[in-house]
């Protein structure tokens, strides 16, 4: 009995220490409830905004839906019987994840690049759509794809793009065809050589481009772009360069006011392309040849890897203003990319000889520098570059041989990496099949269950590797690539 | 006795073997492992113990050594002839040795109060015959041959102390005692392989297909791709062609940025490498001089494990090894 009433007590006194706690969380909760109110207005507001431009783009597809089913039906019989011949279930190409709305997100995050997610069905489901949409055929993957880089793409040369588009192609300019057909060959290889073949082929777009009745020549553009730029991707992946020319152009293009005229405004765009060739690549290599020169000393005996078109001009340059020096050309398979700089520095009149990777460490006690180029810098200072590069850059550490590297400020990319694995390109495996003493080896390679070829394109070089890096902005340490990376947005801002 | 017959049949075997040897070196005639050179020089040797006339010990050792010299000039960078001579010559001072009865340690011991009072030794010229030394020293080098044709066994044996599952381990080139090794670890581990196919004779290639057709997990990556894929690898095993005394080695192109690589990303680095290997270079124990670029000197700072037919040793222990197998007079062919 007592004990029930001190229950009693106790119950009392829970319940009105409850109704206080309750009548908190019940305010607690109202406020909760307003905060989430007001999420979904600022959601709803800009859901309207973003529709925008996509109501526009059903506009300019709805004349076309009966070509675009036509055409969707005969994709999808090529796919179906293509797929049941290989076998494939479908790893195809890439995706973009959806748009998170902003406002839950910081700035700075961005979108997860798409070509490193082809392990994710979803992902590339939603890529499926958006490229049916685009009306761009699909490339397939090739071959057994080694387990550590199943979430990378690796086609075949062999089975380029273009061949699935019929000729004349409605969708895709034919300019940009022909661009795709070239990078996914192999014929325009190198960083500054595709933005420049990039950049030609947009003029060519740009100055055909007719404004349809009621659009805005801003918008329009930039969303007649996106195909080209998609399939230009499917060919063979964006580098870090022709993305920065690409955000250079739409940036360029939807800053353009309303009120000009057609052709003014194509006028100035083909202007501004012209600026970005001149300043950000020719310029810019002039400046750094400029550097480079008052490190180069007489009876010098520097190295380079591969051929970069931006070492090569240094070379060529420092050897026309006097300079005594002699060069050794590093190569590698299977892409022998050596030949070429050697046969452009014996030109000149440059000695050279001429080594294979695998004997780097045998010929690096002559060397005095070490020249590379560069295909991005990433932000944390890594250097992203031709397969190899970090090889030789660890040998010559360990010989304590000094390390330059050339680099554009417009090869600078935001993003940062630490390894070569989570973002890479995988070439054709079939490139390392090699003929010796009449043998062989690796021809049926496909058919062996358990054998892979791996053909990486680009690998990671740490900064501690790397002395000094050379720019048109001048000499800078691995470590500076965010400063210079601020400092240009703000200016383009 | 058909004496004369037997002779020139011998000079004939040993005439072959010459060109054999410098074909194998200019890449035109049959590459040959190491381990086959090795027997093939044993049994050579074996053979003019038994055919050639000798009378004493002393004898015999002449004519190998004469023999001996012929051989590694035919083929200089193939030092396992070199090695086996050296071998048969131990063995011969050896079985001497236990002929006259002396005690083998009294022999070999290098103490400090061997040297000081040191000088019985270097007058002994081995004029003395004894009705038993050839059976004794081809007995011997029939132990020798034995040890040889195992060598890969005994190193394929230890494999499974040093691979666990699911590792990826790196190799560079063809080496068979390598092969050997994975495979055998392969019967009862899951794991994967990657070759460095070793441009521009790419036999990369060929240790690729042997190993996946044995149910490895293999890629095949090329040179330049090594320190790019090195930070996923586990463990880096390589073969040699030869090891020398300060525990450094001489292998094929590319090994030394191989061993860097892994150096950078603190891989182990295990050689695997029958104990005939095992080389005398004398003072020069710097960068090695090679006559083209075909083989990489790889300093001893670099290697973490060296795996043998008699078991695993440290880089700082070879020079042990070396002082057993060889007499210091030998070092001099």
């Amino acid at each position: 009995m007592a004990d029930s009433g001190v229950s009693g007590g106790a119950d009392k006194k829970d319940n009105i220490e409850r109704e206080k706690i309750e009548g908190k969380e019940l305010t607690k909760e109202e406020k909760q409830r307003l905060r989430k109110e007001k999420k979904q207005q600022k959601k709803g507001k800009e859901k309207k905004d973003a529709s925008l431009p996509q109501v526009s783009v059903a506009e300019t597809a709805a004349p076309a839906s009966q070509l675009k089913a036509e055409r969707r039906a005969r994709q999808e019989a090529e796919r179906t019987s293509k797929q049941s011949k290989k076998g494939d279930t479908g790893q195809p190409a890439t995706t973009s994840k959806p748009k998170i709305p902003p406002n839950e997100l910081q700035p700075v995050v961005k979108r997860l690049p798409e070509h490193i997610q082809v392990d994710d069905p979803d992902v590339l489901k939603k890529l499926a759509k958006k490229l049916e949409r685009q009306q761009i055929p699909r490339r397939l993957d090739y071959g057994y794809k080694v387990s550590l880089f199943s979430h990378l793409l690796q086609y075949s040369r062999k089975a380029p793009l273009t061949q699935q588009l019929s000729i004349p192609s409605a969708v895709i300019h034919p300019a940009i065809v022909r661009l795709g057909l070239q990078y996914s060959q192999g014929i325009v290889a190198g960083s500054n050589a595709r933005s420049i073949a990039l950049l030609h082929a947009f003029k060519q777009v740009i100055s055909d481009y007719t404004t349809p009745s009621n659009e805005e020549l801003s918008r329009d553009l930039v969303n007649k772009l996106k195909p080209y730029i998609s399939f230009l991707n499917q060919c063979r992946p964006l580098s870090a360069s022709m993305g920065n020319a690409i955000k250079y152009i739409k940036k360029e293009i939807s800053n353009i006011p309303s009120q000009f005229k057609e052709d003014d405004a194509k006028k100035k765009l083909l202007n501004c392309i012209e600026c970005f060739i001149e300043e950000k690549i020719v310029l810019a290599a002039k400046a750094i040849a400029k550097s480079s020169i008052e490190k180069i000393n007489d009876g010098d005996v520097i190295l380079v890897y591969g051929c970069s078109s931006l070492v090569n001009h240094i070379l060529c340059e420092a050897f026309e203003k006097g300079r005594k020096f002699r060069v050794i050309v590093v190569d590698s398979r299977p892409r022998l990319e050596g030949r070429e700089a050697l046969r452009r520095l014996v030109q000149k009149g440059i000695s050279c000889t001429y080594v294979l990777i695998s004997a780097v460490s045998y010929i690096l006690p002559e060397v005095s520098k070490v020249f590379l180029g560069a295909h991005a810098l990433l932000a944390n200072g890594y250097v992203m570059s031709r397969v190899g590069t970090s090889q030789i850059a660890l040998v010559a550490k360990a010989f304590n041989v000094p390390v330059l590297v050339c680099c554009e400020t417009y090869k600078f990319c935001e993003r940062v990496q630490t390894d070569s694995f989570v973002s890479n390109e995988l070439d054709d495996p079939d490139d390392l099949i090699v003929t010796r003493k009449g043998e062989t080896q690796l021809k049926d390679w496909q058919q062996v269950p358990r054998l892979g070829l791996l053909n990486l394109v680009y690998d990671v070089t740490p900064p501690d590797f790397v002395d000094l890096v050379i720019t048109d902005l001048g000499m800078i340490p691995c470590t500076s690539v965010p400063v210079v990376l601020r400092v240009k947005n703000v200016d383009l801002l | 006795m058909p004496g004369p017959y037997r002779e020139t049949d011998l000079t004939e075997k040993v005439e072959a073997f010459l060109s054999d040897l410098k074909r194998g070196g200019s890449g035109t005639g049959p590459l040959r492992g190491s381990a086959e050179t090795a027997r093939e020089t044993t049994a050579l040797l074996r053979r003019i113990t038994a055919q050639v006339r000798w009378s004493s010990a002393g004898d015999l050792m002449e004519v190998i050594r004469k023999e001996g010299r012929r051989m590694s000039a035919a083929q200089p960078s193939e030092t396992t002839v070199g090695n086996m001579i050296r071998r048969v010559l131990k063995i011969i001072r050896e079985e001497y040795a236990r002929s006259r009865g002396s005690s083998e340690e009294a022999d070999q011991q290098e103490s400090l109060h061997k040297l000081l009072t040191s000088g019985g030794l270097s007058e002994e010229n081995f004029r003395q015959y004894f009705t038993a030394l050839k059976a004794n020293v081809i007995e011997a080098i029939n132990e020798l041959l034995t040890e040889l044709e195992g060598t890969t066994d005994n190193i394929a044996m230890q494999a499974l102390e040093h691979i666990h599952s699911n590792e990826v381990i790196m190799t560079i080139g063809r080496s068979r005692t390598v092969e050997a090794f994975l495979k055998d670890a392969a019967r009862k581990r899951k794991f994967h392989v990657i070759v460095a196919e070793c441009a521009p004779f790419c036999q990369g290639h060929e240790m690729a297909t042997s190993l996946s057709k044995d149910g490895i997990e293999t890629t095949v990556i090329t040179d330049a791709a090594i320190f790019a894929v090195m930070s996923r690898v586990n463990k880096v095993i390589i073969g040699t062609q030869t090891v020398l005394a300060n525990g450094g080695l001489r292998a094929v192109n590319g090994t030394h940025t191989l061993a860097l690589a892994a150096k950078h990303h603190s891989t182990p680095l295990i050689v695997c490498a029958p104990i005939n290997f095992l080389f005398i270079s004398g003072e020069i124990l710097s960068k090695v001089n090679v006559h083209c670029p075909v083989f990489d000197y790889v300093p001893p700072e670099l290697i973490t494990l060296f795996i043998s037919n008699i078991g695993g040793h440290a880089p700082s222990y070879i020079y042990r090894l070396m002082s057993e197998l060889y007499h210091p007079e030998d070092h001099e062919l």
